[in-house]
């Protein structure tokens, strides 16, 4: 599945990041690279954009951006 | 000696660069606020110069601001560099760091926020650290000055010796590493050739990046033999080169922080920013109390502490020039020249200087919102609603930033992500009264809505951002473009801003704002003071009305008549505004020579004005500013004929809507 579909509070690790150009360079080099886990902490008060929690830090993506990673959750 | 200071957004680095310049530069807690390369020399040390490049986290070159970075470390061969690492976030700033030892320059590693990790229970091992990366590494704490310098003591060492990383090799056998191993093998003497480290060659060609690989004068033959080698590792690992040298570099990390690294539990300071977070970020709350918040920073600024203590500044002035004029009477002063000092320079200046304590605190407020980490937050709630008038969350930054001064706001829209959201912000910053603005407001809402100035304040305020919202919004319709720029936003850590750094930020923004007062309004003043004394022909002239300013006023005064502005000394007046906007106050001032504004003003005209105000040309430093990031005359030129077309406009429907009234 995809990341935006993980939902707020589980947990997930990737499995493939999509995309392309700029902005799929910027998600791999933010550290959202294949078997890094990954947990969505909250979504913003409209639904869009997500905060997630990658390498111990906290990121914000947006819906569109969350659809290109592939994603295997965890219990 | 000249070092460069490099490290991913927020991990300090502007404090670091503040700590060991000891210069009062602005700090802030917002990724990307270092958007222009600073020099500074390290205190009490003049042969120690301190570059501090814009923060980031790649070498990749997807932005300016890596290609800033990059080409400085290529080009200006600095004698080492300082990479400052977040501690407590080690991970992913080891990336960049990872991306310097490769360039092949002496690099010492700064290891900040060391307070915020212990304070959590973990723990660096900081010789496994430096062993395991090649280089130098100093734990500080830059916010405190702790090893700061140590931190010094280490980098004049290292750039003495030219000391380089030991170590380049950071994959593990397989077939990215044959990869590696083969291209460098085959650029190796042509990197040389061009001064670049094999290593950083090689990972250059792999990742395809262009304008490094045009300077490497590789043949056809190796060009193939260099795409055999990317191919057979992608084929092999399973991943495309740039996912396969991502995960290399990631891989690295994780088994060498494995074995150094205790993480904190969850450091107090996370902790603290999360239950923040779980009221400012809440579905619910989260709109409302940015509005509150937005309000509160508005009312007190206006209505409570900027008020009242710009009213005791402006009794002071009076006092001062009281006393002035009384001396310079007895003196028996020339009346003319007495007239240029206490009606030019002292009505001009003083009624400017008076605004201090109202920007002073409204900058204060700006500063909190960025450097506590908010400003991330209200970019994160922000988003969606922005997008759908064809902005992004981020885009918020610069346009808050505008309601202090559009320049450094017409800056901050560099770190947007696609250039039309650039060009969007730079186009809407103006349409944020400005701090400038605020003596006009302040001047007239006392002279005609003494009972509702915050009112009117808060309409003007919001006047502005509607105009924008609605220019904006046509702009979208007009272009038809879909707006697809990224928002991979980093959230920081709430943190509380430094008293001094506070402090510092508050005595810059008065000094500047001082200094202005004292070169443009200063010399503003006295040309218009001279305008309105003599005559065409240079003759000392009673009556105004035909000194060589009432001609220029009376030329203007036809066209302003239909929106309630016909009077030569109104259009005068906002003449001056064109190079600073607190110069419409101090012209109007000399102007008046001590008559009400209500003679000047029917009430409807004075709505007009404020109108017209608060959306006319942005004055001649924002002009410059928005110049040098549209980097179009003919769009530059555009954007102050449009800015005075919408005023016009405005004004006109504000004059004549009063009127019914």
């Amino acid at each position: 599945m995809t990341l935006d579909k993980l939902g707020v509070g589980n947990s997930g690790v990737i499995t493939s990041v999509g995309g392309e150009g700029a902005l799929r360079l910027r998600l791999l080099d933010m550290g959202l690279t294949p078997r890094a886990s990954v947990t969505v902490v909250k979504e913003a008060p409209l639904g869009d954009p997500i905060q997630i929690k990658i390498r111990g830090y906290l990121l914000s993506l947006l819906i569109s951006e969350a659809k290109r990673i592939e994603v295997e959750a965890i219990e | 000696m000249i070092f460069a200071l490099a490290g991913n957004q927020n991990s300090g680095k502007t404090t670091l660069f503040n700590q060991l310049t000891g210069s009062n530069q602005h700090t802030g807690n917002f990724p990307g606020l270092t958007v222009d390369m600073k020099e500074g020399l390290i205190s009490g040390d003049k042969d120690l110069t301190i570059a501090d490049l814009p923060g980031i986290y790649s070498l990749r070159p997807y932005s300016s601001e890596e290609i800033i970075t990059r080409d400085y470390i290529l080009n200006n061969d600095p004698d080492a560099i300082i990479d400052i690492v977040d501690a407590t976030n080690i991970e992913r700033n080891l990336y960049l760091t990872l991306q310097l030892v490769e360039m092949g320059r002496p690099v010492v590693l700064a290891l900040n926020m060391m307070d915020e990790v212990r304070a959590g229970g973990g723990y660096i091992d900081i010789k496994t650290l430096s062993e395991g990366l090649g280089i130098p590494v100093v734990p500080i704490v830059a916010s405190k000055g702790e090893g700061v310098s140590e931190l010094r003591r280490i980098l004049v060492k290292t750039a003495k010796n030219r000391e380089k990383p030991k170590i380049y090799d950071f994959c593990r056998p397989g077939p990215v590493h044959r990869c590696i191993h083969a291209v460098t093998h085959v650029v190796e003497d042509h990197a040389q050739n061009a001064g670049m480290s094999p290593r950083f060659a090689a990972m250059n060609f792999i990742e395809g990046n262009s304008d490094i690989i045009d300077k490497l004068s590789v043949d056809d033959n190796e060009k193939e033999l260099i795409e055999h080698s990317v191919k057979e590792m992608e084929d092999e690992s399973g991943l495309d080169r740039n996912a396969a040298i991502a995960d290399m570099r990631y891989s690295f990390i994780e088994e060498l922080c494995s074995r150094c690294v205790k993480k904190p539990a969850e450091s107090p300071d996370r902790k603290r920013s999360e239950k923040i977070d779980s009221v400012l970020l809440n579905k619910y709350c989260a709109l409302p109390v940015f509005a509150l918040i937005m309000i509160a920073i508005f009312y007190l600024t206006f209505n409570v502490i900027g008020a009242y203590l710009s009213d005791l500044m402006a009794l002071g002035i009076d006092w001062l020039t009281m006393l002035v004029d009384r001396a310079l009477t007895s003196y028996g002063l020339n009346p003319v020249v007495k007239s240029m000092v206490i009606d030019g320079v002292f009505s001009g200046v003083g009624s400017v200087l008076s605004f201090i304590p109202i920007i002073v605190t409204l900058f204060f407020f700006l500063s909190m919102l960025e450097d506590t980490g908010y400003m991330t937050r209200i970019a994160f709630v922000m988003d969606r609603p922005l997008r759908t008038i064809g902005l992004s969350g981020q885009s918020i930054v610069p346009l808050l930033i505008g309601f202090g001064c559009t320049v450094p706001a017409a800056m901050a829209s560099r770190t947007l992500g696609s250039e039309r959201d650039r060009h969007m912000a730079v186009f809407l910053t103006p349409f944020m009264s400005c701090s400038a603005k605020i003596p006009i407001y302040t001047l007239f809402t006392a002279a005609f809505f003494t009972k509702r100035r915050f009112l009117v304040m808060a309409c003007l305020y919001f006047g502005g951002i509607f105009v924008g919202i609605i220019y904006a919004i046509l702009a979208k319709r007009l272009s038809g473009e879909k707006n697809a720029s990224p928002f991979v936003m980093e959230m920081p850590n709430y943190r509380m801003p430094s008293a001094k750094t506070t402090y510092m930020l508050m005595k810059q923004k008065a000094m500047d704002f001082i200094r202005k007062a004292f070169t443009i309004i200063f010399m503003a003043s006295i040309v218009i003071w001279f305008l309105n004394t003599f005559d065409s022909r240079l003759n000392v002239t009673e009556d105004s009305a035909s000194s060589l300013l009432g001609i220029l006023g009376s030329l203007l005064a036809p066209f302003f008549a239909p929106i309630g502005l016909g009077d030569w000394r109104i259009c005068a007046s906002l003449t001056a505004g064109f190079a600073a906007k607190e110069a419409v106050v101090s012209t109007l001032q000399v102007l008046m020579n001590g008559q009400e504004l209500s003679s000047l003003f029917t009430n409807e005209a004075a709505c007009s004005m404020l109108a017209f105000t608060l959306l006319y040309t942005p004055c001649v430093a924002a002009v410059a500013a928005i110049k040098r990031e549209l980097g179009s005359t003919a769009k530059t030129i555009a954007v102050v004929a449009g800015q005075c077309a919408i005023a016009y406009v405005c004004a006109g429907i504000v004059y004549y809507a009063a009127r019914l009234f």
